[in-house]
């Protein structure tokens, strides 16, 4: 399935990006400009909506490493209703310790 | 600024291309590519081959232009590639002339020396198809983990408790409970257990990428499939192997390492790998291409002067390691895995062949240990040596160690395995190996010396003490494999027992054992599930079995854990105790005037050890004033062992006025007295003398 990535300013600087299909080397770079957009909107969290995100690769990794780092440390991470397989992909490379996972959105 | 190295100059079949950088070798990405970088010093041509992700045949095949190649080393920066869906190879020509030691085979597709990561067996176990014309093939890795603040540890070597494990049979027991068993994500899971146990260090078995199917079989009687379990067999020096990882079927196991040793060096616990480098998965003259083979035998592989293999590794066939291009490899090796993994240490198996030259001379000053001992970024990683080989050379005490190199002590093991099933004439020997083996290392210190009881190979300790002979019929060899020098005392009966009495003094056997281990000056190392009793059915050689016989199972924790405690309780009396962990030999002198030598010897009468043949006692008692060499202080401690059949009493060294003596280790007395927690032994009611029952170990605190 196509990727696609939107970007939503919420209010309280929150920046929600929803991602939809399959995330891999091929279309990583829309992710990662898209993560751009929102450090350049001086998000205080950055929320992703993962619910409709059937896979994510190294590739698709690395953008959230990307995105902790472009970020700056004040900024908290959500990945919000991850599926199975993409949930699995986030805990088995450890990367679960630098993100907060949520089934909802609810700001810590 | 813009790079102006950064575009195609060239196009072949659609690929844009321009010459590559020889360094570094492998693949590397660029700016808009991948650059391509590989060296032999005999090949006459080479292509580099790609394929798609799992593809029968290559997309391409890319002849390297001559312009291309500087020296030996061919190298190409391929444009616009989608990492994550390529995998890629080498095609070399060259002379075929075994003879010469020319092995050049144009129909083969070769695997990177230095590829990264390596495709193929993805999955533990999953049979692959064996028409494949490339089964292992390289993968495009990036270095850029996150690794926050981590970097190693630097746990002074004497501070060390090392735990070695296998990462497949550490978790793959339904037992373990763990999401992914038998991976590294597995291993993570399980990091209370290891806090609880509190070894600082886990020394990993193979996690190179190795290829389980070598030389798998079916045991004729069993039909039980029988592989390259524990890996002792390199495909790929520089690869994490995929099947160890829960990711390996995405290509992200080096991801998922790295994310073990950050997790383990979060709760202070080193990662040594145990490194294969004596010989490779190519086998003899009959063993497959993989790589080298195909890449440059003659420069790779110690040959006879008739172009045979030599087999100083017992395997087939013998690494160069002194080729001066061999050991560039290997110590590229290490640095990119103590660099990019933060690998605390190395243990090096059957590192005597890391010693020969390339016609399998002993050198007396080789070059490739003496680079990995000086190397910058090497600099603060432990080295350890397994200091002898299957061709002959045993190097125990005299490993060339240029004040770096420890060595697994195979010294300690047997003189405290036969200690312990009571053998007389070994009181001397007991009290070198407890301090250190100075008669063996005497210019390097204690912490040269790895003392161990059991390792991966041989018996468990359970097994050592309830078995005399081996067990190895499930290895289909009619148990003619596995070491016969085990020294080991079954107790009374072979094998498992309903007998109480025999049970009993099993249990304290093997209490007696680690508690001699811990208080031992020199760098103690514990094999997995030893804390739990682990049986291996007598198996003394389970290098081959993919099933219970290896795999640690957790149900032990319910029934083992009166040992369980024990070891734990024994590890954390070391670590609080400085007077263990010495970093120079005990002179058996007084050297800071406590009136005390660092260390005394007694027996039944205290400053009275009976040293004849037909002793089986010993006592000794450390002085607090010299922990550390006199640095720091610490409580007098007092061990005394009676390895006898009957009970004695042993007369007790006078403390000095205002400290008494607490007991902290009895092992003939159930638990929970069999060990206290530091800092709550109780004190003895008689300070003059106490009973040792038979076989068994006593330890004091002074306070």
């Amino acid at each position: 399935m196509a990727f696609s990535v939107t970007l939503k300013m919420l209010k309280n600087g929150v920046a929600e990006l929803s991602l939809v299909g399959e995330l891999d080397a091929s279309v990583a770079n829309e992710f990662k400009l898209a993560v751009e957009k929102a450090a350049a909107e001086n998000a205080k969290n950055l929320v992703l909506n993962m619910k409709d995100l059937d896979f994510m690769s190294s590739a698709g990794l690395r953008v959230l490493v990307f995105a902790k780092q472009k970020m700056g440390f004040d900024v908290d991470i959500y990945v919000i209703a991850a599926q199975e397989a993409v949930r699995e992909t986030i805990e088995m490379t450890g990367f679960h310790h630098s993100v907060i996972m949520q089934d909802e959105f609810i700001a810590i | 600024m813009e790079r102006v190295d950064a575009y195609p100059t060239r196009e072949y079949q659609g690929f844009k291309l321009r010459p590559g950088k020889s360094f570094p070798f492998g693949a590397t990405f660029v700016p808009g590519g991948v650059n391509f970088s590989i060296y032999s010093s005999h090949a006459t041509a080479c292509s580099l081959v790609l394929f798609d992700k799992g593809q029968a045949q290559p997309k391409v095949e890319i002849p390297f232009p001559d312009e291309y190649r500087i020296g030996n080393v061919f190298s190409m920066i391929v444009f616009d590639l989608n990492y994550e869906n390529i995998e890629y190879g080498y095609r070399m020509d060259g002379p075929c002339d075994p003879q010469q030691g020319h092995r050049f085979d144009s129909s083969k597709i070769l695997l990177d020396p230095y590829a990264k990561a390596i495709s193929g067996r993805d999955v533990w176990g999953q049979a692959p198809n064996w028409e494949n014309i490339f089964p292992h093939r390289s993968l495009l890795v990036f270095d850029d983990f996150d690794w926050d603040n981590d970097r190693p540890l630097e746990i002074p070597m004497e501070d060390l408790v090392i735990y070695e494990m296998h990462v497949r049979s550490f978790t793959r027991h339904p037992s373990s409970g763990v999401k992914f068993p038998g991976t590294f994500a597995g291993i993570r899971q399980k990091l209370p257990y290891l806090k609880d146990l509190g070894a600082n260090c886990i020394e990993l078995m193979p996690i190179y990428e190795f290829d389980e199917f070598e030389n798998s079989r079916i045991h004729p009687e069993t039909g039980e499939t029988l592989m390259n379990y524990w890996g002792y067999s390199t495909v790929g020096f520089f690869a994490p192997k995929s099947g160890l990882a829960a990711t390996g079927k995405m290509g992200m196991q080096v991801d998922e390492l790295k994310a073990l040793v950050k997790d383990l060096h979060r709760n202070g616990i080193e990662v040594f790998l145990d490194v294969v480098f004596n010989h490779t998965a190519e086998g003899n003259e009959k063993g497959p291409y993989i790589s080298f083979r195909g890449i440059d035998n003659k420069t790779y592989y110690m040959l006879t002067p008739e172009g045979y293999y030599f087999n100083f590794s017992g395997t087939g066939n013998t690494l160069n390691c002194n080729n001066p291009v061999v050991r560039n490899i290997v110590l590229d090796c290490l640095r990119y895995w103590a660099s990019e993994y933060h690998i605390d240490g190395f243990r090096f198996d059957l590192a005597s062949i890391l010693g020969r030259d390339p016609s399998g001379y002993p050198l007396s000053n080789p070059p490739l240990l003496e680079s990995l001992a000086y190397d910058p970024i090497l600099a603060k990683c432990k080295l350890i040596a397994e200091a002898w080989d299957a061709g002959g050379l045993y190097q125990v005490g005299s490993f060339p160690a240029y004040g770096r190199w420890a060595e697994w002590n195979g010294k300690y093991r047997d003189g405290l395995r036969r200690y312990l099933k009571g053998e007389p004439g070994l009181v001397e020997d007991i009290a070198l190996r407890i301090q250190g083996s100075p008669d063996l290392y005497s210019s390097r210190g204690p912490t040269a010396s790895i003392n161990f009881i059991t390792c991966h190979d041989g018996f468990t300790l359970n097994d050592l003490v309830s078995y005399n002979d081996k067990h190895n019929e499930a290895n289909g060899e009619g148990n003619q494999d596995g070491g016969n020098d085990n020294n080991s005392w079954n107790c009374g009966w072979e094998g498992p027992t309903t007998d109480t009495g025999i049970n009993s003094l099993r249990l304290r056997q093997m209490k007696n054992a680690v508690a001699m281990l811990l208080v031992s000056q020199g760098v103690p190392m514990i094999l997995m599930g030893d804390e739990l009793g682990r049986t291996q059915n007598g198996n003394n050689n389970t290098y081959c079995q993919d099933n219970a016989l290896n795999w640690f199972d957790w149900n032990l924790m319910d029934s083992s854990s009166e040992l369980f405690r024990f070891f734990s309780n024994c590890i954390k009396f070391r670590l609080a105790h400085p007077i263990f962990r010495n970093r120079w030999h005990l002179s058996n002198q007084d050297r800071v005037g406590s009136g005390y030598a660092d260390i005394t010897w007694h027996g039944t009468k205290a400053w009275n050890p009976d040293w004849s043949s037909s002793s089986r006692l010993l006592a000794f008692m450390l002085n607090g004033k010299h922990a550390r060499g006199g640095i720091v202080e610490d409580n007098d401690i007092y061990v005394a062992t009676n390895m006898h059949w009957d009970s004695h009493w042993f007369e007790l060294p006078r403390l000095p006025e205002g400290k008494n003596w607490s007991v902290s280790v009895n092992t003939s007395v159930n638990t929970p007295e069999d060990i206290w927690e530091v800092g709550h032994e109780p004190m003895l009611d008689n300070q003059n003398e106490i009973l040792l029952g038979d076989r068994s170990v006593v330890i004091l605190v002074g306070k």
